[in-house]
C-alpha cells in the first residue's frame, strides 16, 4: 500500500489513528485532521469509528440472538439456532463452574462481553486495508475529504477507551455487588482487616493502613488488568497485521510471502481472539464470584 | 545517538518479553503434559484451564510485543 507520498511510518501511524470528533481550540466541533489535533481535543473527544463499530456489532449480536429466541421450537432446529443454543450452553456451563451465588444477571452478562468482544475481536481478521481504503475512497469522492485525513479504525478493542469502559463497567458492578452482599461495614473490613490479622486492638489499627493499601491495590489492578490484557492482545495482533501488510509494497515476490504471512498469522490469531473474549467473559464472573462471597 | 537507543530499547523490550513468556509458558506446558500423563481423564477440564492461564501469562508480554514493534517502526522511522 506504500506508495511514493505515503512512508512506512505514515502508513503504520494512519492505520492506528482513530477517527476524533471534538471539539477544537479554536472552539468549533470537527474531526480532528491528524494526530496531533486530536490530542488538542483533551478528554471530551470521541472516538467515532469505536463507537461506530462496537454499537454496530452489539446490535448485530442482539438481533441475531433475539431472532434465533423467537424461533426457537421444540422441534428439530435449524443452523442459527443449532448455533446460538451451543453459546449459550457453554457460558451457562462456564458460570455454573466458576459462580456460586445466586444472581439472575450474571449469565446474560456473561453472554453478552464474551460474543460482544468476540464480534469485535473477529474485525481484526478482516484484513487492514479494506475498510479502512474504501472509506478512504469514499472521503475523497463522495465528501471531497483530503485521504490523509481520513482515519478509520475498525477493530474496537484495539481503543483502549472501548476496553476501558467495558472493564470499568464491569469494576463498577463488582463494587455495587460488593457493597450489597457484605454491606459497608463488611466490604469496608474485608479492605482493612487482610490480608494481616491480629488479635489486639493496637496492632489491628495498626495494619489497617497496610492491610487498605494492598487490598486497595489489588482491587484497582483488576478492571486494568482486564482490560489492557485485551488491548494488548489486539493491539499486537494488529500491529503484526500492519507490518505483514507493508511487504505489499516490495515487489511480487514480497507481496506472495506477504499475503502466506497474513493468512498464517491470521490462522494463529483465530486463538488469541477466541481466547482473549473467553478470557474477558471468565474473569468477569470470577470477580463477580469474589464479590457475592463473604470471607 | 536516541535512534539507536530507540532502536536498542525495543530489542530489549521484545527479548525480554520473549524471554519471560518462554519461562512461564514453559514451566505451564510442563506441568499440564505431567498433570495429563498422571491423569489422562482430566484432559478436557485440564486444557480449558491451561489456555485460561495462558491467556493471563501471555498478556503483558503482548503488550510489551506490541509497544517494542511500535518503537521500532512507527517511532524510530518518524
Amino acid at each position: 500500500m506504500a506508495s511514493e507520498s505515503l512512508t512506512t511510518t505514515g502508513y503504520i501511524k494512519h492505520h492506528l489513528q482513530n477517527l476524533a470528533f471534538g471539539q477544537h481550540p479554536d472552539g468549533h466541533w470537527g474531526f480532528a485532521h491528524s494526530a496531533g489535533e486530536a490530542r488538542e481535543m483533551g478528554f471530551w473527544a470521541i472516538h467515532v469509528d469505536t463507537m461506530f463499530w462496537s454499537i454496530l456489532l452489539g446490535a448485530l449480536f442482539l438481533w441475531l440472538f433475539r431472532k434465533a429466541a423467537q424461533r426457537a421450537t421444540s422441534g428439530t432446529p435449524n443452523g442459527l439456532l443449532n448455533f446460538v443454543e451451543w453459546v449459550v450452553e457453554f457460558i451457562d456451563d462456564n458460570v455454573r463452574g466458576s459462580f456460586s451465588g445466586r444472581n439472575p444477571l450474571v449469565a446474560p452478562l456473561a453472554l453478552t462481553l464474551f460474543v460482544w468482544v468476540l464480534l469485535q475481536n473477529t474485525m481484526d481478521l478482516v484484513p487492514v486495508d479494506w475498510i479502512p481504503h474504501t472509506t478512504q475512497l469514499l472521503g475523497e469522492h463522495v465528501l471531497g475529504l483530503d485521504p490523509h485525513h481520513v482515519y478509520m479504525k475498525v477493530v474496537p478493542t484495539t481503543d483502549p477507551n472501548a476496553t476501558f469502559g467495558m472493564s470499568i463497567g464491569v469494576f463498577l458492578l463488582t463494587l455495587y455487588y460488593s457493597l450489597k452482599m457484605k454491606g459497608p461495614v463488611g466490604f469496608a473490613s474485608e479492605l482493612t482487616m487482610q490480608p494481616f490479622q491480629a488479635n489486639n486492638v493496637i496492632l489491628k489499627i495498626l495494619f489497617i493502613p497496610v492491610n487498605f493499601f494492598l487490598e486497595f491495590i489489588g482491587l484497582v489492578s483488576k478492571p486494568v488488568s482486564l482490560s489492557l490484557r485485551l488491548f494488548g492482545n489486539l493491539f499486537a495482533g494488529e500491529m503484526i497485521f500492519i507490518l505483514i501488510a507493508l511487504l505489499y509494497s516490495g515487489g511480487i515476490f514480497w507481496a506472495v510471502l506477504g499475503g502466506v504471512l497474513q493468512w498464517g498469522w491470521a490462522v494463529f490469531h483465530i486463538l488469541i481472539v477466541l481466547l482473549q473474549a473467553f478470557i474477558f467473559m471468565v474473569l468477569t464472573v470470577v470477580y463477580l464470584d469474589m464479590a457475592h462471597h463473604e470471607h | 545517538m536516541e535512534t539507536a537507543l530507540l532502536y536498542v530499547a525495543g530489542a530489549v523490550l521484545l527479548g525480554l518479553a520473549g524471554v519471560g513468556v518462554g519461562v512461564g509458558v514453559g514451566v505451564l506446558g510442563a506441568r499440564f503434559l505431567e498433570g495429563i500423563a498422571r491423569q489422562p481423564e482430566l484432559l478436557p477440564m485440564l486444557r480449558t484451564q491451561f489456555f485460561i492461564v495462558m491467556g493471563l501469562v501471555d498478556a503483558i508480554p503482548i503488550i510489551g510485543v506490541a509497544i517494542s514493534l511500535y518503537i521500532l517502526f512507527a517511532v524510530v522511522g518518524g
